[in-house]
């Protein structure tokens, strides 16, 4: 069974007057078919802690260690980390002028499973993934994430999670900017991975509004570049209740 | 009514916090006039006598953007033709007569006159000039195939290539070596001819190449053009079509993909002196590395009895690394209303560091990450040049180019 380890964690980054320590000793261990919820304020780290185990070059690993299945994935370059079953659903996803959705569907699906998967079958595959996150087949034809809106770039993140099928899966505020259709759509299409019950997910959001559709095993809020705490589901419902303020606060006086 | 479209829109993003180090300048604009300023900014009138044209000394605007100093003195009379500069040779289907002419032949100098120094120094210069003919009602079936293969030396040259009515070909001509060359290009098309060209620029490292092509395009004429630049130190062409008659068709392509320290300038214009005429111009470039310098100047001018035109001009440059610049400037003047539709664009977006993550992000290496993006880029243009050995070379250019590059 896949498992991600994160052990003390420490991550900086490049600010205008210097550097700064945004991640400071995370531990978190996601295994397969687990899904966990990190939810925290703007500014916690959150997204530097997702940003960080997909290899993005603006943060540097100062201390810590990040295994999948006990292989170092801080050596790894990023798209061996991809191969190796690591996937970032990005907030942002970025436009790629002059590539095709279809065309970087493929490439992505040949690099992750080593070999050009059959086209009839292929074709098939995506048709059916991309009507499930009910995206208009002329979508594939259009450039990756240029003029697409909120929404569609996040369906267009998941419908990737679906066709690469990666053992641990890192939703970056997926649910931010989502109506509430689009919300479950989304939320759907993470459900029909997660019940395969071979990815482990980790869930990155600001609000509870989203784990109504995708319910989590663990909920870690997120507060000054590490885990204040950790709990259930249960965790979430007070977070709802009584919002981030107390771990803020306990996060300056610490 | 006018109907124009202004669009020129520029992406310039630029690295995290890193200085600006992408130069990039896009100015569009559309003038409605009584006057051209196209012509009026030329520093002199056209003329095919070289002497009718000062040195230029780099500040005109025609200029402003090339370094002189590396014409090889091309443009300032200090270049010597040697003999054996460039090796010319054509091949051609049987239907095809080609000649080699004196300079006092009746049918050169018919599509187009010299706009600047240099294509009037190729035009004073020249000791012969190749004729290319497609009889009338000719239609070829196999390319006629122009090598122009420098071998180290200066070069002036002239070229014709003339096709009937109702004719219809497709005519390579692929510039390889090294070689200063100054050369024009006419292209005089019948009523109701079809020729497509594909000029390659695929020069070493060190050459140099001025031209300009003019194209004649006959009353109810297609012309299609694809001028694909890779190589040479400096290449600069000016790429220029007018109309002999109604319902002609102008298509002006261009690939270009430049490279560390290479300046390649393209400088079109497109004169709609008839009614009803169209022209659609697109040209694409990639560009990487330290002082690569791609210029695009886009000129259309819609004179007053050219009622009913249809024209659209686009330039898209993609820069794949720091230190590369492009100047891309589409001109659109406009002096009837009475068109169908006039419209112009120009964007220079970047391959940055977020795309480069997004796509590895998904497996996909860095190589094939740049691979995908620039073949994605111009492969709307390669697909349709129709000629497959240039399709094929241009794909495995792309990818040298890219290989080199890391």
């Amino acid at each position: 069974m896949a498992t991600l380890e994160i052990r003390d964690l420490h991550v900086t980054v490049e600010v205008e007057n210097g550097t700064k320590e945004i991640l400071k000793g995370v531990d978190l261990t996601v295994k397969q078919g687990e899904t966990h919820a990190i939810m925290g304020p703007n500014g916690s780290g959150k997204s530097t802690l997702a940003y960080s185990v997909a290899g993005h070059p603006k943060y540097t690993i100062t201390q810590g260690t990040v295994t999948l299945d006990g292989e170092d994935v801080l050596e790894m370059e990023v798209d061996e980390r991809a191969r190796a079953g690591m996937f970032l659903a990005m907030q942002y996803p970025v436009e790629v002028p002059g590539v095709s959705v279809s065309n970087f569907l493929r490439t992505s699906a040949t690099a992750i499973r080593g070999e050009a998967p059959k086209l009839r079958t292929w074709v098939k595959e995506v048709k059916e993934s991309m009507a499930a996150l009910q995206m208009d087949p002329a979508f594939a034809e259009r450039n990756v994430n240029e003029g697409f809106s909120g929404g569609e770039k996040k369906r267009h993140e998941i419908l990737q999670m679906e066709l690469l099928k990666p053992k641990i899966a890192i939703l970056d505020e997926t649910d931010s900017g989502l109506d509430v259709d689009a919300l479950r759509v989304v939320s759907e299409g993470v459900n029909r991975l997660r019940e395969t019950g071979t990815v482990g997910t980790l869930l990155i959001t600001h609000y509870t509004r989203i784990l109504r559709y995708i319910k989590p095993d663990f909920v870690h809020v997120f507060a000054n570049g590490r885990i204040a705490e950790s709990g259930g589901p249960e965790l979430a419902d007070k977070l709802e209740a009584e919002g981030y303020e107390a771990y803020t606060k306990g996060g300056v006086s610490a | 009514m006018a109907e124009a479209q202004n669009a020129p829109k520029s992406s310039t993003s630029l690295g995290q916090g890193g200085p600006p180090s992408l130069g990039s300048t896009t100015a569009g604009q559309i003038a409605v006039a009584a006057e051209s300023t196209v012509a009026t900014r030329m520093s002199a009138p056209p003329s095919f006598d070289v002497a009718d044209f000062p040195v230029p000394h780099g500040r005109e605007e025609e200029w402003r953007f090339t370094p002189l100093e590396r014409l090889r003195g091309l443009h300032d009379g200090t270049a010597v033709a040697t003999g054996g500069g460039v090796k010319i040779d054509i091949q051609a289907p049987e239907a095809v007569v080609v000649e080699t002419v004196g300079r006092d032949d009746a049918r050169l100098g018919k599509a187009g006159v010299p706009v600047d120094r240099v294509a009037a120094q190729a035009y004073s210069a020249f000791k012969e000039a190749g004729v290319v003919t497609v009889p009338k009602e000719t239609v070829l079936t196999e390319p006629i195939r122009i090598a122009v293969h420098g071998e180290g030396g200066v070069a002036y040259g002239h070229q014709l290539i003339e096709l009937g009515a109702f004719a219809e070909a497709v005519v390579v001509i692929d510039h390889t070596g090294d070689a200063a060359l100054a050369a024009n290009v006419d292209y005089v098309l019948g009523d109701g001819a079809k020729l497509t060209v594909v000029s390659v620029q695929d020069w070493d490292d060190k050459a140099v190449h001025v031209g300009q092509h003019n194209a004649l395009i006959g009353r109810d004429a297609t012309f299609k053009s694809f001028v694909v630049t890779f190589g040479g130190d400096l290449v600069r062409l000016h790429p220029r079509v007018t109309y002999a008659g109604t319902g002609g068709e102008a298509e002006l392509f261009g690939l270009y993909f430049t490279d560390t320290g290479q300046h390649q300038e393209h400088r079109l214009l497109v004169d709609h002196n008839v009614p009803h005429c169209k022209s659609n111009v697109v040209y694409k470039g990639a560009l990487q590395g330290e002082q690569a310098h791609a210029v695009w100047i886009g000129d259309v001018l819609i004179e007053a009895k050219a009622e009913g035109t249809d024209t659209y001009e686009m330039n898209r440059n993609l820069v794949l690394t720091d230190g590369a610049r492009v100047d891309s400037v589409p001109n659109l003047e406009i002096e009837t209303g009475e068109i169908v539709g006039a419209g112009h664009a120009s964007a220079t977006g970047r391959f940055d560091d977020e795309q480069l993550f997004y796509l590895m992000a998904r497996g996909i290496p860095q190589q094939e990450a740049r691979r995908l993006v620039v073949r994605g880029f111009f492969a709307e243009l390669v697909q349709q040049i129709g000629v497959d050995d240039i399709e094929e070379r241009l794909l495995v250019k792309i990818d040298e180019e890219l290989e080199a590059s890391v």
